[in-house]
């Protein structure tokens, strides 16, 4: 990428963060492989590849920019929706449904992101949990368009790429949202690493000097938060396509809420951590739930609290948990 | 004569009830080495934040090179080359040096938009961080994050960020506020070598540095400029004496052994 000049050492550690480290290569084939690997998992890792992306858009928000989102399933919700009607209405090409859902949710995203611009954090979370329900109630009131409360039925994919045919154990699904993942986590580093990501963590830490140093502070936001609302869309559109199905549940609060809960426990400003974060709900969730159905979120609800008081790094570090003194102030 | 870069005329603040600046006319020559002092509560940061654009004023209206800014947005006024340094950190924590002047560095060059390249992989942007970094003796630090760092050199990166805007009017908002005897040397140097074309209004309590470094004054006193003169004007009148350094000799001399 660079001339044949040597690189200095300035420029090595600026670009250090953005480089893909060796042991994300062979991660990542697994991830690939894992559907044909362990067939009788693929709808799991489906759903955890789509949660990801879901986890990944927020973070560009939350983590990097530092606005805080209750109603990210708005353009979960949008690209869902968008993308079912786009294949039972006009046509079943599935990766031409997931750009349609993606502009939609973009478009969406572009428009709410001035409601996103004054005020606090707790505006923020009112102002996006508000937006989250308008549109639900009006996903649900629109029911000539969406079907209402009983789900937009009778989508129907074709085949991905004119070759492989969505499967009943949804080997075809886990692996189109995989590749999908892969290559809209990789531009969103490339994005979070760029001058442009940088602009924006100096926002989240410092809205000010931000300011007085001459970044166009609401342009910059109002971007940003289109993007995310694109990479929530594009995770919609996934969901309604390898599910072949969309109902209201996809802009319900809890989404919104899951995602957050997903993001925190994998780690905020860290794109790796709405990953990791999907990975350890989806399974706690698989788990727990096959052990106790009903009360499952109690022990999510448990682990959350456990994770934020004793802290992540701790947690994953059992060895020091009984040593006394220094390690106490880590959180 | 030389040529006034900037100008504001008549500028009066009012808070509610309160008159913050009452009809403040100062002019900044090219290259000058201008302080602005008076007494706590004299309107100095107010002044500050109406040329920068963080408040609107009731009257009077800001020139920069000919232009007429008084109603630019404050990242507007950077970009035409007026910025300002806190008098209180304003510093990105959870960037590096390093980062914090690759970001801005590539936001003055235009690149600040674009998300393709990484950050880092424009030798111009670099290269300008080495200077920086080397003249604000921040090298040995560049790869610490910046909420670790000690206060001096928290101080220096705060001037550091204002001047990888390539200011053409800088601000300088009491530069060495709170900035410990051991690391204050370091500090005065730098501001002493700041680029000679660049007009300089520094705000300051500290007489060591306000008379080492200012070729001008403008005294501030209730909102409003009491004398504006060159620091030998400016330390012989009785009236700035009065309201400002103190009454008589004793205390000047006082004031001079304790600062």
């Amino acid at each position: 990428m660079m001339n044949s000049t040597p690189m200095s050492n300035t420029q090595n550690l600026l670009m250090q963060s953005g480089r893909w480290k060796l042991w994300e290569y062979p991660l990542w084939l697994l991830a690939l492989a894992s559907p044909f690997v362990l067939s009788s998992h693929a709808l799991i890792i489906n759903e955890i590849a789509i949660v990801a992306l879901f986890a990944v858009s927020l973070d560009l928000i939350l983590g990097y920019t530092g606005i805080v989102s209750l109603g990210h399933a708005a353009f979960f919700g949008m690209g869902a929706y968008s993308a079912a009607l786009f294949s039972k209405h006009v046509m079943p090409d599935p990766l031409v449904g997931l750009a349609f859902g993606m502009a939609c949710a973009t478009l969406l995203g572009a428009l709410c992101s001035a409601t996103i611009m004054r005020g606090t954090d707790l505006t923020r979370l009112m102002v996006t949990l508000g937006i989250g329900l308008i549109l639900m109630e009006l996903a649900n009131k629109m029911s000539w368009l969406t079907g209402g409360a009983d789900g937009l039925q009778g989508v129907v994919m074709g085949p991905l790429l004119g070759q492989f045919e969505f499967d009943l154990r949804g080997q075809t699904a886990a692996g189109y949202s995989l590749v999908v993942l892969l290559v809209l986590f990789a531009l969103a580093r490339r994005l979070v690493n760029s001058p442009f990501g940088a602009t924006l963590m100096a926002i989240r830490d410092n809205r000010l000097r931000a300011m007085a140093i001459g970044i166009p502070v609401t342009s910059r936001l109002a971007l940003v938060y289109t993007v995310a609302a694109a990479l929530a869309g594009a995770a919609g559109a996934l969901l309604a396509q390898t599910s072949g199905f969309a109902s209201l549940d996809v802009f319900e609060f809890h989404r919104s809420a899951d995602v957050m809960l997903i993001l925190v426990i994998g780690g905020v400003g860290w794109l790796y951590g709405g990953v990791v974060g999907a990975v350890v709900f989806k399974l706690l969730h698989d788990v727990i739930s096959s052990i106790t159905p009903q009360y499952w979120t109690f022990w999510i609800g448990l682990f959350l609290v456990v994770l934020t008081l004793v802290g992540r790094e701790r947690l994953i570090r059992p060895w020091t948990w009984f040593k006394s003194g220094t390690a106490g102030g880590k959180s | 004569m030389t040529a006034t870069v900037l100008s504001a005329q008549g500028l009066v603040m009012k808070f509610g009830g309160i008159t913050a600046t009452n009809n403040v006319t100062l002019n900044l020559q090219k290259g000058a080495r201008h302080a602005l002092i008076g007494p706590n509560g004299a309107g100095k940061t107010t002044l500050i934040n109406l040329l920068t654009g963080v408040l609107q004023p009731t009257q009077g209206r800001i020139v920069l090179d000919g232009e007429d800014i008084t109603e630019l947005a404050p990242y507007q006024r950077v970009r035409r080359g007026m910025v300002r340094t806190f008098q209180i950190n304003q510093l990105f924590d959870t960037l590096t040096p390093l980062q914090t002047l690759a970001m801005t560095v590539s936001q003055q060059q235009g690149l600040g938009g674009k998300w393709w390249q990484a950050l880092g992989s424009n030798k111009r942007v670099t290269e300008r961080c080495e200077q920086l970094l080397e003249q604000f003796h921040l090298t040995e630090v560049m790869a610490q994050e910046t909420r670790v760092l000690a206060y001096g050199k928290r101080r220096l990166l705060e001037i550091a960020i204002a001047l990888a805007c390539e200011p053409r009017v800088l601000l300088l908002d009491e530069p060495v506020a709170g900035v410990p005897a051991g690391e204050r040397e370091e500090l005065l140097k730098t501001v002493a070598a700041l680029p000679a074309e660049v007009s300089v209004l520094l705000i300051e309590h500290d007489m060591d540095l306000v008379f080492s470094f200012a070729k001008r004054m403008t005294v501030l006193v209730n909102g409003t400029v009491l004398l504006e003169g060159d620091p030998q004007e400016i330390a012989h009148d009785e009236r700035v004496k009065a309201v400002y350094l103190g009454h008589g000799d004793e205390t000047q001399e006082a004031n001079k052994v304790t600062a």
